[in-house]
Order: C-alpha cells, then sequence, then structure tokens
C-alpha cells in the first residue's frame, strides 16, 4: 500500500510540474509558432517582428481589460481578458495590415529576395516594440482576475490524501481549451473553406495557384489576418499564464523560431508538434527530479543532489540544441516542411 | 478568324527579344502543336498568348476580342486554361483538391466535370484522395490537365506535357488529349517529341528563333521533307 | 554626388554635431559619445564583413559582443588564489572528463556509419561524458562560490593588462564562431539568421548564470584600464602645469586665491577629458587597423572571391571555389572583430554586466549602423556606426524634450504628460526602426552604397 502511494505520489509530482505546465506552455509556443509557420509559408520569409506582435496584441487586450475592471465589469470567475481579447485582435489586425501595406507588399511585387524581407521585418520589429515600450512601459503588468485555480495543491491533498498537491491554474486551463479550439477552427479553415484551400495551394505552388485564379493578395490578407489572431491569443494567454513584460515577448522568438522549424516550417501541424516538443523538453530538462525519485527509490538509494539537468537559467539552450539536433539531422523538420 | 490568335508577336523577358515577329493560331476543336529546336522561342510564344510576358508588338485576340490588356489572371477568368512544364501541381494536396483548385474561379456545382475528367483520367478517380506529390511522373502530368480542365476552358495550353514520362505514358497522354479534342476544346502545346505531336496535330508551327519557318496541317508537315531533314531527323 | 564627396561630407557632419554637442552640453559628453561611436563604428565592420562581403545573416551580434566583454574580465582580473587552490584538482579532472566526452563524441561520430545507432551512441556518449564531468564540476563550483561570495566567489582571470584582451576577446569570439559556422554555414541564410540569434541567447545566459567563471549577475566592477586614473592624473605635477598651461589666458587674470581655484576645477575637468581622450585615441587607433585591414582584404582577390560567391553562389560553387568554407572564414572573421569591440566596450566602462547585453542594443542596432551607413562598403560602416549612435544616444533627450514641448499646454501633474515624458526615451526604437524601413526602401544600398568597379 505504502509502494502504492509513493507511486502515485511521484506520478503527481510529474502531472504536477512537467506536464500541466508543459502542456500549457507547449500550447502558448504552438499559437506563437502556428503564426510564424504561416507568414513563412504564404510571405516566405522567417518574421522577426513576431514577438513584438504578440506583445503589440496583448498590450491592447490589457488596456482594454484595465478599462473594463475600471468600469466594473468582470466575467465572474474567468479573467476579464477574454472579454478584452477581440479588442486586441482588431487592433493587431490593423497593425499588421497597415505594416504589410506599407512596408512587406512593395517588395513583395517587387520580387525581393527573402532577407530582405527578414531585414524589413526586423524594423518593424523596432518600431512595434517602441510603440509597445511607450504605451505601455518596459515593467512587468498583470491584468490577470478571477478565479486563480481550478484545483488547489490543498483541495487536491485534502480530497486524495496524498502528500502531494496538483494544482491547476485557471490560465492554464484555460490556454489548453483555447488552444485546442483554435487549432480545430484553423483547420477546418484551411482543409475546409475555399480561402483556406487558396492559402494552402499558395503556399505549396504559388505560380500554380496564380495560374489557378487565386488572388495573391487576398491570400496574403487573410494571412495577416489569422496571424494577428494567434498572436494576440498565445500573447493574451502567455501574459495570463506568467506575465506580460514587452522584453520577454521578444525573447520568446527563439523557441517559437525553434518549434516552428523543428516540426517542418510551412507546416502548421509540424508548429503545433514543435511546439509541445520544444515546451515539453525546456520543462523536463529544467526540473529537479529529486523528490521524485524519493518516492520511487527505496530510503537508502535517496538522492544527494537536486538531479536537475539544467538549471532553469538555460532554457533557451534547450530550445536551441534541438533546434540544432534537427537542422543536423532532418534539415526539413519532424514533418517534412520546407527547406528554408 | 481563329478562334485564339496572336499576330506578328515581338518581345521577351526584358533583355533580347525572343520573339521575333511570329504569329500562333488555333481555333476550337483543334490541336495546334509548335515544334522547333531549343531555344526557339516555343514556350515563349505560348506565355505570350498568355500575357506573361509583355510584347512590344503583336495582336492577341481571343472570340474575335483583343486581350492584350489583361493579366494572366483574368485571361485565365476569359476561358484560357495553361499547363506549365514543371511544378503543375499541388504535391502537397490530395488529386481532388487539385482539381477543386482548377475550379477555384467557379462558383457554379463543379461536380458533374469532375465525374467527366473522372471518366475521362479513371486513375484519378482511384486516386482522388491521396496526395498528388505521392502520384507517379505519369499520372501527375494527368492530374496537372485535369486541374487545369476544370476551369471548363475553351482553349487548353499544354507546355511540353510528355517531358520527362516514358514512351508508353507519352501516348497515353496524347490519346487523352485526343480525347479531350472531342469536347470541343481548343488545345495548344509545345512538344519537343515533334514527330509524335505533329501525328495528332490539326495546325503545326515550325519555329525557329522566334520567327515561323513553317506553318501547315501537322499531315503535311510530316510529309515536307524540308521539315523532316531539319526538324524531323530525317 | 560621388561617394568620396559623400564621405567626407556626411564625416564632416558628425564632427559639426559632436562640436555642437561639445559647446550646448559639455565636451565629457561629446567625447563620450565619440568613443562609443568608434567602438559602434568597429563593431558595424565586422557586421559588414559578414553580410556586406559575403551575404551572411548574424542576428547573434551581441552573443559575439559579450563573448568579447567575458574576455576582458578573463584577462585583467587578479585571479583568485583561494579559489584555485580550493578547486585545480577538480576542475582539471572535470576538464578532461569533457574534453574527453568531445573526443569519444567525435570519434564516435567518425567511426559509426550514419543512422540510428550512431544517432544512439553518440546520445549515449555525451550523457554519459556530461555525467561525469559534473560529478567533478559541481563541488568545485560551490568550493570556488563559496568563496567570499560578496566580493569574488569566481575564479578571477590571469591578472594580465586589459589591453590583451582585445585580442583574445577576438581569439575567443573567432573560436566560438567557428563552432557555430561549422554547424549552420551550409543551410541557408535564414536558419544562419536563427541559429546566430539562439547562440547569443545561450552565451548570455551562461554569462549570467556561471558565477564561478564570471560571477554571474553581481557583475564585475573595478576593472583595471589602460589608460590613467583621473585621480592620479589630478595629484600629477606634470598635468596641473599642464591645465595652467591650456587655461594660461584664463587663470592670469585671476588673483592667486581665485587663480588655484580655478586650477583645481580645471584640473578635475580636464582630467576626466583627458582620459577619455586617451580612449579616443586607442579606439581610433584599432577602428584604423581594422579598417585598413578590411579594405586591403575586400580589394584582394580573396575579397573579389567573396563577392563573387555572395552575387551568384551557384556559378562559383560551380567554378569551383569552395563556397562553405569562405563562408566559415568570413563568418570567423567578423565575429572576431565584434569580439574585439566588445571587449574594447567593457574596457571603457570598467565593469562587466551581463544583464546589460540586450538584443535590441547590441544585435539590431548594429544591423541598422549597416544597413544605413551602406552595407558592403566599409567607410558606409563606420559612417552608419558614428551616426546611428549618435542620433541613438541624442533621440532620448530629443525625444524628452519634444514631449515635453508638445504636451506643454498639459498640466504639470497630467498624468497622460507624466506618461509620455517618461516612456519618451522608448520612441527611439519607433525610430531607429523607421530608418531602417525608409533607408532599405528608398536607398537600399545605404548612405554610401557599395562602389562597383567596372573594368
Amino acid at each position: 500500500m505504502e509502494a502504492l502511494t509513493d507511486l502515485v505520489s511521484a506520478l503527481v509530482l510529474i502531472l504536477n510540474f512537467i506536464v500541466v505546465p508543459g502542456l500549457s506552455y507547449g500550447s502558448q509556443l504552438a499559437l506563437g509558432a502556428l503564426g510564424i509557420t504561416l507568414v513563412f509559408g504564404i510571405l516566405r520569409f522567417a518574421n522577426f517582428a513576431h514577438g513584438d506582435t504578440m506583445a503589440f496584441g496583448t498590450m491592447i487586450t490589457i488596456l482594454v481589460t484595465w478599462w473594463l475592471q475600471a468600469q466594473g465589469v468582470s466575467l465572474g470567475p474567468l479573467p476579464t481578458a477574454l472579454l478584452a481579447l477581440p479588442i486586441g485582435i482588431l487592433f493587431t489586425v490593423l497593425l499588421l495590415v497597415i505594416t504589410d501595406k506599407t512596408v512587406y507588399r512593395y517588395y513583395r511585387h517587387h520580387k525581393a529576395v527573402p532577407v530582405t524581407f527578414m531585414i524589413a521585418s526586423m524594423g518593424v520589429m523596432f518600431m512595434t516594440n517602441g510603440i509597445v515600450r511607450f504605451v505601455i512601459g518596459p515593467n512587468d503588468q498583470r491584468f490577470l482576475d478571477g478565479e486563480r485555480f481550478i484545483v488547489r495543491a490543498r483541495d487536491f491533498k485534502a480530497m486524495t490524501g496524498l502528500s502531494e498537491g496538483l494544482s491547476i491554474k485557471v490560465s492554464q486551463g484555460l490556454t489548453i481549451v483555447i488552444a485546442i479550439v483554435l487549432v480545430a477552427l484553423l483547420f477546418w479553415f484551411l482543409q475546409k473553406t475555399r480561402t483556406g484551400k487558396a492559402m494552402r495551394a499558395y503556399s505549396d505552388n504559388e505560380d500554380l495557384a496564380l495560374l489557378s485564379g487565386v488572388d495573391p493578395d487576398r491570400v496574403v490578407l487573410v494571412t495577416w489576418i489569422i496571424t494577428a489572431i494567434l498572436a494576440t491569443i498565445a500573447g493574451t494567454l502567455y501574459g495570463l499564464d506568467k506575465s506580460f513584460k514587452p522584453f520577454t515577448y521578444l525573447q520568446l522568438l527563439l523557441p517559437m523560431f525553434a518549434a516552428a522549424i523543428v516540426g517542418g516550417i510551412g507546416n502548421p501541424i509540424g508548429a503545433i508538434l514543435g511546439g509541445y516538443v520544444i515546451a515539453f523538453s525546456e520543462v523536463m530538462v529544467t526540473y529537479a527530479y529529486k523528490k521524485v525519485f524519493i518516492y520511487l527509490l527505496p530510503q537508502s538509494l535517496e538522492p544527494e543532489g537536486l538531479l536537475q539537468l539544467l538549471s532553469t537559467d538555460y532554457k533557451f539552450a534547450v530550445s536551441f540544441v534541438i533546434l540544432v539536433l534537427v537542422l543536423l539531422v532532418r534539415p526539413t523538420g519532424i514533418l517534412r516542411g520546407k527547406v528554408l | 478568324m481563329s478562334f485564339l490568335s496572336g499576330v506578328d508577336m515581338i518581345g521577351g523577358y526584358g533583355g533580347a527579344d525572343i520573339l521575333q515577329g511570329c504569329t500562333i493560331e488555333v481555333n476550337e476543336g483543334e490541336i495546334a502543336v509548335i515544334v522547333g529546336p531549343n531555344g526557339a522561342g516555343k514556350s515563349t510564344a505560348m506565355k505570350a498568348l498568355l500575357g506573361m510576358l509583355e510584347l512590344k508588338q503583336g495582336d492577341i485576340r481571343f472570340r474575335g476580342k483583343d486581350i492584350s490588356g489583361l493579366t494572366p489572371q483574368d485571361r485565365i477568368a476569359e476561358g484560357i486554361a495553361f499547363v506549365p512544364q514543371t511544378n503543375n501541381v499541388f504535391t502537397s494536396m490530395t488529386v481532388y483538391e487539385n482539381l477543386e483548385m482548377g475550379a477555384f474561379l467557379r462558383d457554379d456545382d463543379i461536380s458533374t466535370t469532375v465525374e467527366q475528367i473522372y471518366e475521362l483520367f479513371p486513375i484519378l478517380a482511384e486516386k482522388r484522395d491521396q496526395l498528388a506529390g505521392e502520384l507517379s511522373g505519369g499520372q501527375r502530368q494527368q492530374v496537372a490537365v485535369a486541374r487545369a480542365l476544370m476551369s471548363q476552358p475553351e482553349v487548353l495550353m499544354l507546355d511540353e506535357p510528355t517531358a520527362g514520362v516514358s514512351p508508353i505514358v507519352m501516348d497515353e497522354l496524347f490519346d487523352r488529349i485526343l480525347e479531350v479534342r472531342q469536347t470541343g476544346v481548343a488545345i495548344l502545346m509545345v512538344e519537343q517529341n515533334a514527330r509524335q505531336a505533329l501525328h495528332i496535330a490539326d495546325r503545326g508551327f515550325v519555329l525557329v528563333i522566334g520567327e515561323n519557318r513553317h506553318t501547315d496541317t501537322g499531315a503535311a508537315l510530316l510529309a515536307d521533307p524540308e521539315v523532316r531533314r531539319s526538324f524531323l531527323g530525317g | 554626388m560621388s561617394n568620396t564627396r559623400k564621405t567626407q561630407l556626411a564625416f564632416a557632419t558628425i564632427g559639426v554635431l559632436l562640436l555642437i554637442i561639445g559647446f550646448a552640453q559639455s565636451w565629457n559628453v561629446s567625447l563620450g559619445i565619440l568613443n562609443l561611436c568608434l567602438i559602434s563604428a568597429v563593431m558595424a565592420l565586422g557586421v559588414n564583413m559578414q553580410w556586406g562581403y559575403a551575404g551572411l545573416l548574424n542576428v547573434g551580434v551581441m552573443g559575439f559582443a559579450a563573448l568579447g566583454g567575458v574576455s576582458a574580465v578573463l584577462v585583467s582580473q587578479a585571479p583568485v588564489v583561494e579559489a584555485w587552490n580550493a578547486s585545480w584538482g577538480r576542475m582539471l579532472v572535470a576538464a578532461i572528463c569533457f574534453a574527453g566526452t568531445v573526443a569519444a563524441a567525435v570519434f564516435t561520430y567518425r567511426k559509426l556509419a550514419s543512422g540510428r545507432n550512431r544517432n544512439l551512441a553518440l546520445t549515449l556518449v555525451i550523457l554519459v561524458g556530461l555525467a561525469l564531468t559534473r560529478i567533478f564540476l559541481d563541488p568545485a563550483i560551490s568550493s570556488i562560490e563559496a568563496i567570499e561570495p560578496a566580493k569574488t566567489g569566481f575564479l578571477g582571470g590571469m591578472g594580465l593588462p586589459i589591453i590583451l584582451s582585445w585580442i583574445f576577446g577576438g581569439v575567443v569570439a573567432a573560436g566560438i564562431a567557428w563552432c557555430i559556422g561549422k554547424v549552420a554555414l551550409g543551410l541557408r541564410a535564414d536558419y544562419l539568421a536563427i541559429a546566430t540569434l539562439g547562440i547569443s541567447e545561450i552565451i548570455i545566459a551562461v554569462l549570467k548564470n556561471e558565477d564561478w567563471l564570471t560571477r554571474g549577475v553581481k557583475n564585475v566592477t573595478g576593472l583595471s584600464r589602460p589608460v590613467p586614473y583621473e585621480i592620479d592624473l589630478q595629484t600629477s605635477p606634470w598635468f596641473i602645469d599642464l591645465m595652467g598651461w591650456w587655461h594660461g589666458s584664463v587663470l592670469d587674470g585671476l588673483a592667486t586665491d581665485a587663480r588655484q581655484q580655478a586650477l583645481k576645477q580645471f584640473v578635475i575637468d580636464g582630467s576626466s577629458i583627458f582620459v577619455k581622450l586617451c580612449y579616443t585615441g586607442l579606439f581610433a587607433a584599432v577602428l584604423l587597423i581594422v579598417l585598413w585591414l578590411s579594405v586591403r582584404a575586400l580589394n584582394s582577390p580573396w575579397g573579389r572571391m567573396m563577392r563573387a560567391i555572395r552575387d551568384n553562389e551557384v556559378a562559383a560553387g560551380a567554378m569551383g571555389k569552395d563556397v562553405t568554407r569562405r563562408h566559415l572564414e568570413i563568418f570567423v572573421i567578423g565575429s572576431a572583430v565584434i569580439g574585439v569591440a566588445g571587449a574594447m566596450l567593457t574596457t571603457l566602462d570598467g565593469q562587466f554586466t551581463p544583464t546589460s547585453y540586450q538584443p535590441l542594443r547590441f544585435t539590431f542596432l548594429i544591423w541598422v549602423m549597416v544597413i544605413v551607413g551602406g552595407s558592403g562598403n566599409n567607410m558606409g560602416s563606420v559612417l552608419g556606426g558614428f551616426l546611428i549612435w549618435l542620433v541613438w544616444i541624442e533621440a532620448e533627450p530629443v525625444g524628452v524634450w519634444l514631449m515635453e514641448v508638445g504636451t506643454g499646454w498639459l498640466d504639470e501633474s497630467n498624468a497622460l504628460r507624466l506618461h509620455l515624458i517618461e516612456n519618451a526615451q522608448h520612441m527611439r526604437l519607433f525610430f531607429m526602426g523607421l530608418v531602417l524601413l525608409l533607408v532599405l526602401r528608398f536607398s537600399p544600398g545605404g548612405i554610401l552604397p557599395e562602389v562597383v568597379r567596372k573594368r
């Protein structure tokens, strides 16, 4: 009986510190990487401004959330930010459409090389970053309200009688649910609608898509709109789960790129897979397994160290190492995307 | 008065003029073939009809209407379909989705056209849910032609449809093309395999350095000793 | 306008701007900006070699600059003897283990045929090797970090003159660049960009967290200097005499007491300007050397080959040029130059603060310099370095001033006004992005475009 409780406790530990955080972080990365992969598939460049697009959308959402809070509006147990999301998305769509009209369209019509697009996206990154910092400042912002937990560690312990607790935050639950719904909608759109098929065709073979009568400007416009929706939601969920800080969003660029490439860039399913691969690797490599082994091993073999493979500060290294490995072994990514 | 015609076309891709005043025409229910040595401007002439390069001179008419000012997309909407030589299918989409993309500009029901296509190319019915990228070379060419036919074009233009396929597949493709002609579509194609192509051609154009050298029916060209000697290898 | 005329005009403009800053703000500020302009120019030259000569997109400038920075620490700091005594044995074993792991991994990679078996064997070798290394390294690290953590807590450096770190920094950056280049260079441009972005983040993470090596976020302050200290100058008779002579005309008219007072002030002010001038001299010397070498290299057969490869990789490859190898060379050399500049920067700061390395400032700003100055043109990069740094620094006070004037109609304590003034500094990011986009669109060659020689 004792052995069984220990085993369950170890599982609860893993669930609490690896599975739940990995799933929610992975969903956030997946949504972000989807935006990167769509832009890559349709516009054919690596968008360095994507992290800041997320920051921009989240910022608008936060501002609207604060305003709603000041008006006394709330969603009860759910965060008010959900109500503010549509406005955030709207502004982000505007931002992306305006940047496309003023920046990228010119290069598209002049058939510029991808590197030029990339450098242009750095310029856009600077400008967006400047706007975000100017409006909301460079510091941490919290905007989470409503209920904090779906399951509290204390309640879980009381309920099960175990010594280890499982806690699931509302933000984590929301992230996972919203990600599933969003991804389902996206795939329905890409597989079943006329515009979605036009997008896939354009991504697959631009010339033939044009010969089939696909309107490139429309495809690009829809791509930016979807990117804006994904980026704003991903950014807001990340901000609710952790916190909002413009610089953190810039840094998210690396794991998101890694996710998109690892999965196979240009391939939406790959982006999702890549998001979870990167997230789980980060969480698993930086988790200290000491307690798990205390439960699993007999007392005499109790480990001394923390049994942590890498300190949490090296989580970027994890995404990078996976990225390099994939590039070396299989440059097209796990699910055969395009070669960059 | 031809159905689709490009008369006295001069132009190229910005550098030297590849077309030096050649004329290409095709009529309804007719197969016209452009043959000639490498670099004669065969594909360029066809692309000029589609509007993929800027002509300095030339009169392009479709159903008697001047279409010189239209973009390639607009010409396709008018009823011209084009099958490029390479990269002519959507490899990451299923055969059926390729057909759907071919009918992208149509907003009526496409199911009867799809049935007709399946009758014409039975193998496609069998492989309808497979990715086009997984098919063999000959099957891909069929998908490519089928995709173009989905827009119910009045003119079908094929750029070297038999390039890189085996002789057996080539014969089969030509058979299919003859069947397509039965439906009343005007067919214009560029071919490397001049002899076989002229056999099925109602009209042949022999281009050399961007100019018409010989123009006649396919049979007449095949019979012409000079054409035989210079272009068909004896 | 010819490029030469443009160059003269552009640099004259910058000179005038620095003079204006000197008169309007202070000479200290003006020289401070000039010194950073010089460092920026060196960094921009490094990026220009990679991008302008070879078309390699290095988005990890920050990492190489930080490697230069940490070199300054490792070269100039006195070794912490207790830490070495406490740990050298374990450190040695750990180093041997690590070297053994690398050797074993390379051996496995070479000896086994590619496939699942090799991947498995490699993973095993690396995991076991790293675990072994850590068994020795972890206690060594704890013993090092335990020694006076508030003051040292790290191994210290070699105790050499800090100026040597400029070379050392270049070498370290080159070494790391070689490793990255080996992996990422045969792939297309976008991958290199993302790979370098990643490696720079990792380098910063290492510098922040490996306290035993760099003191991490506790920073290393009080680095030694290659130039005299102000306090020493202020007590040196020759310097006091020099100041007396320099300001002679002002001093002569004063009474003895007032004269003493005034001279003292002149000496204090003068000492800091003198120190900055010394740096200016050193930095300018480095810049000139790098510039001279760059120009020589660009116009040599090697440089022509580089540009040939950049303009048509396929054709150059078909002509028998080893494209990947040439790319590796230029990537290593360019990174070394960035490393040198990074070491210079830390030397100037007198302290090493890992948290100060931000990608916008250290990677993307340098890119703006290169693009705006004129990619492929060395003088253009120097110009870009000067101009963009000047704008970057002066945009802050100008932005704040603009906001103050612009919101003058609002009440002093108006929340919006306060917010705008407080955050005005961030608008310079916006402005930089705008400049980059405008140049890219309307003058893609930059201010001084690459000179294409016709034969």
